[in-house]
C-alpha cells in the first residue's frame, strides 16, 4: 500500500516525485518561488541537490526547470507517495 | 514619436525580437539576464518611425533585482507592449501578461518559440488564447524571423485606445485564472525524455557535474589557446613579418633619425625590428592590437558565445554556488566572471544580474582585480609564454589563489548577507552559426573601436612623456615601492602608470626591460592587480558609486602591493 508523507524539497532524494502543498515563508518567496511554477498543488520532481547544503534542482510540472538554495527548498514542502510494502 | 516595450520573462527572445524589429544588434543568450540594462532602436510603422525599447526580463511586476527595477519603471513611459512569451511555457508566461492586462496599456502578445511546441508536444488553440486574453497574440520564431512582419502590421494598426484595463486581481486569482486558460487552450502529448534532457540532468548532479565542468572548463580553456596561437602563428606574424615589416622599414629610411622617427616607427636595434619592443606608431602601436590581442580576442569571444548559446552557464552556476557563497557571492556570479576573462567592462556591467549592492561590490570588486581580460592574458601568453609556460600557469594559479582569499575576507568584511540562488535553468540548444558569428563580429568590432583609439593615443603619449623625462621623475620617486617592494627596475613603473589607459601595452613596455622570469611574473601579477584600466574605472565607478568605487581602488592597491612584495620575496 501506499501512504502519503509529507516532506520538504532539501530532503526528497533525487529522482523522487510529489506534489507541492504549502511554502513556509513571507510573501515575497511565495511570490518568487510562484513566478518559476513552484505553488500548491503543482508536480514537481528533484533532479539533483549538490553536497554541502548546495542548490536544489527540480523540474516543476512542464514549466520547466528551476534552481534553489538549500535554505529556500527546504522551506517548500511537498507530499509524496511512499510504497510501505 | 509612439514608443514600443518589449516586455516578458527572463531569457525568452526579446533581445532577438528587439534585433529583428530595429536591426540594431544586442547581445543574446541562451541564459536569463543576459540584458541587464534597456537598449533602444526604431522600427518603421508604415510611414510613421516608431521607438522600440528593449528591457531586461521580468516575471511580474513585484521587481527584485536591480535589472528588474529598471524594467519596471520604463512601463509608465511605453505607448504600446509586446510582451513577448514563450509558447513552451505557456503558463509562467501568462503571469506578468495578465499584470499587463491590467495596466491601461495597449497590449500585443508575440508567441515565441513557437517552432519548439512542435517536438515537445505542446499544441496551443491561437483563437482560443486570443479571444480569453483579448488582445492579438502572434506566433514567432525569433531566431528566424518568423512571425515578425506579421507583428509589426499589428502593432501599426492597433488603435490606441484598443481596451480598457483588467480589473485588478490578487495573485492567487491570476494563478487560478491561468490554470484555467491554459487547460482551455493548450494541449500537451506525453512523450519521451530526449537524449538532451538527460544530458542536461547530468550536468546539474554534484559528481557528473564536476566532471562534466572539469571538462568543459578546461576544453574552453585550451581551445581558446589553441585557436588564438594557430592565429598568431599561421596570418598575423606572417602578415606582420611579410608585408608589413618592408613597409614600416621604407617609412623608416624616409623618416631618417629624429623625434618623428621616435613615435612613428620607435627604436629600431640591433637585431633589427622588433615589433613589441619598438614602441612607434606603426609597430607597437599596431602589432600589439592586431598581431598579439586580436587573435586571442576572436578566439575567446568565439568559445564564450558558443558556450553562452548552448544554456551551460546557468549549470555551471548551480555546481558552484556553494564554492561562490564561501566568497560572499552565489553562483551566478560566475556569468559576470567568465565574461571579465573576455572584457572587465561587460563584466562589471553583468553584475547588476545580482541581487544585492554587497554582492555587487564584492563580485566586481574581484573581476577587477583578479580576472585578467583578453588583452591581458594574449600579452601574458605572448610575452611570459615565451620563457615557458610554467610561468604562465604561476600567474593563473596566483591569481586564483588571490580571488579566494580576497572572496574570503571581502565576505567577512563586507556587511549584509548574500541571498540564496533562484535560476530558472533553460533547455540546451544547440547554437546557431548565425548567432554566435554575427556576437563575435560585434563583440570583436567593439573591442578594435575601444581599444585602437587608447593604444596608439598611449603609445604617442610614452613617447611625448619619455622625451620630456617625466618617466624618468617618476621613476625616481616611487623607486623605494617599486624596487624595494617589488624587485623590479624602477623604470617599470612606467608600465604601472600606462597600464591605467591599456594593460596590454604597459605588458608590452616590459618587454625591453630585460626582467628575470620571476620579476616578469611579479610584473604581470601586479600589473593584474594594480588598477583598472580606465574603460573599467569608469564603468565601476558608474556601477559603484564614487564611496565604494573609493574602497574597491584602496583595496586594488593594497592588495597589489601585498601580493607583489610576497612574491618578490619568494620568487
Amino acid at each position: 500500500m501506499t501512504t502519503r508523507i509529507i516532506t520538504t524539497l532539501a530532503t526528497m532524494r533525487a529522482g523522487e516525485s510529489g506534489i507541492v502543498c504549502g511554502i513556509e515563508g513571507g510573501f515575497g518567496l511565495v511570490n518568487r518561488l510562484a513566478a518559476l511554477g513552484i505553488r500548491p498543488g503543482k508536480k514537481i520532481t528533484k533532479i539533483s541537490s549538490i553536497f554541502r547544503r548546495g542548490p536544489v534542482t527540480v523540474q516543476v510540472d512542464r514549466m520547466g526547470q528551476i534552481a534553489l538554495g538549500f535554505g529556500m527548498a527546504n522551506r517548500v514542502l511537498v507530499e509524496t507517495a511512499e510504497d510501505t510494502h | 514619436m509612439k514608443r514600443i516595450l518589449l516586455m516578458g520573462n527572463p531569457n525568452v527572445g526579446k533581445s532577438v525580437i528587439f534585433s529583428r524589429l530595429t536591426g540594431v544588434y544586442v547581445t543574446t543568450s541562451n541564459y536569463p539576464g543576459t540584458t541587464v540594462s534597456y537598449t533602444r532602436g526604431f522600427v518603421k510603422l508604415g510611414q510613421e518611425k516608431a521607438e522600440v525599447i528593449d528591457i531586461p526580463g521580468l516575471y511580474n511586476l513585484q521587481p527584485t533585482s536591480e535589472a528588474e527595477h529598471v524594467a519596471l519603471s520604463m512601463l509608465a513611459e511605453g505607448d504600446v507592449v509586446i510582451n513577448v512569451a514563450n509558447a513552451t511555457n505557456l503558463e509562467r508566461s501568462l503571469y506578468l501578461t495578465l499584470e499587463l492586462l491590467e495596466k491601461n496599456v495597449p497590449l500585443v502578445i508575440a508567441l515565441n518559440m513557437w517552432d519548439d511546441t512542435v517536438h515537445r508536444g505542446i499544441e496551443i488553440n491561437l483563437e482560443k488564447l486570443q479571444e480569453v486574453l483579448g488582445v492579438p497574440v502572434i506566433p514567432t520564431v525569433a531566431t528566424t524571423g518568423q512571425g515578425i512582419k506579421s507583428l509589426v502590421e499589428t502593432v501599426e494598426t492597433l488603435p490606441p485606445h484598443s481596451r480598457t484595463a483588467a480589473p485588478p486581481r490578487n495573485r492567487d486569482e491570476r494563478w487560478k485564472t491561468i490554470g484555467a486558460i491554459v487547460d482551455q487552450v493548450q494541449h500537451v502529448t506525453h512523450r519521451h525524455h530526449t537524449w538532451s534532457e538527460r544530458l542536461a540532468d547530468a550536468t546539474v548532479r554534484p559528481l557528473s557535474g564536476g566532471i562534466i565542468a572539469l571538462a568543459v572548463l578546461t576544453g574552453t580553456f585550451l581551445s581558446i589557446r589553441w585557436i588564438g596561437e594557430h592565429l598568431i602563428e599561421h596570418v598575423l606574424d606572417p602578415f606582420f613579418d611579410g608585408l608589413w615589416s618592408p613597409v614600416v622599414l621604407t617609412v623608416s629610411r624616409f623618416l631618417g633619425e629624429g623625434f618623428l622617427h621616435t613615435i612613428i616607427i620607435g627604436a629600431i636595434g640591433d637585431q633589427g625590428l622588433n615589433f613589441v619592443e619598438s614602441f612607434g606608431l606603426l609597430t607597437s602601436g599596431l602589432y600589439i592590437p592586431f598581431g598579439m590581442v586580436l587573435p586571442y580576442v576572436l578566439s575567446f569571444y568565439l568559445v564564450l558565445g558558443i558556450l553562452e548559446d548552448t544554456g551551460y552557464l546557468p549549470r555551471l552556476a548551480v555546481l558552484l554556488d556553494t564554492l561562490m557563497h564561501r566568497l560572499g557571492l552565489h553562483g551566478y556570479a560566475v556569468i559576470p566572471t567568465l565574461l571579465g576573462f573576455g572584457c572587465n567592462v561587460p563584466a562589471i556591467l553583468a553584475t547588476r544580474i545580482l541581487e544585492s549592492k554587497r554582492e555587487q561590490f564584492i563580485a566586481a570588486t574581484l573581476i577587477s582585480i583578479a580576472v585578467p581580460c583578453a588583452a591581458l592574458q594574449a600579452m601574458i601568453f605572448g610575452l611570459v609564454g615565451a620563457r615557458g609556460g610554467h610561468y604562465v600557469v604561476m600567474i593563473y594559479g596566483i591569481l586564483f589563489v588571490v580571488w579566494i582569499v580576497l572572496g574570503l575576507i571581502l565576505r567577512w568584511a563586507a556587511k549584509g548577507f548574500t541571498p540564496e540562488i533562484l535560476i530558472e535553468i533553460p533547455p540546451y540548444r544547440l547554437p546557431t552559426w548565425r548567432v554566435v558569428s554575427k556576437k563575435l563580429w560585434m563583440r570583436s568590432l567593439g573591442f578594435l573601436a575601444e581599444a585602437i583609439p587608447i593604444i596608439l593615443a598611449a603609445t604617442l603619449v610614452i613617447n611625448v612623456l619619455y622625451a620630456a623625462g617625466v618617466f624618468n621623475a617618476i621613476a625616481d620617486f616611487t623607486a623605494p615601492i617599486v624596487t624595494g617592494l617589488l624587485g623590479l627596475p624602477k623604470e617599470a613603473v612606467t608600465a604601472l602608470v600606462i597600464g591605467f589607459l591599456r594593460k596590454d601595452v604597459a605588458l608590452g613596455m616590459l618587454a625591453p626591460l630585460a626582467l628575470t622570469n620571476g620579476q616578469l611574473v611579479v610584473a604581470s601579477v601586479v600589473l593584474t592587480m594594480f588598477f583598472p584600466c580606465i574603460a573599467t574605472f569608469v564603468v565601476l565607478l558608474k556601477q559603484l558609486g564614487v564611496v565604494d568605487m573609493l574602497k574597491a581602488a584602496a583595496i586594488m592597491i593594497c592588495s597589489a602591493l601585498t601580493v607583489g612584495s610576497m612574491l618578490n620575496w619568494i620568487l
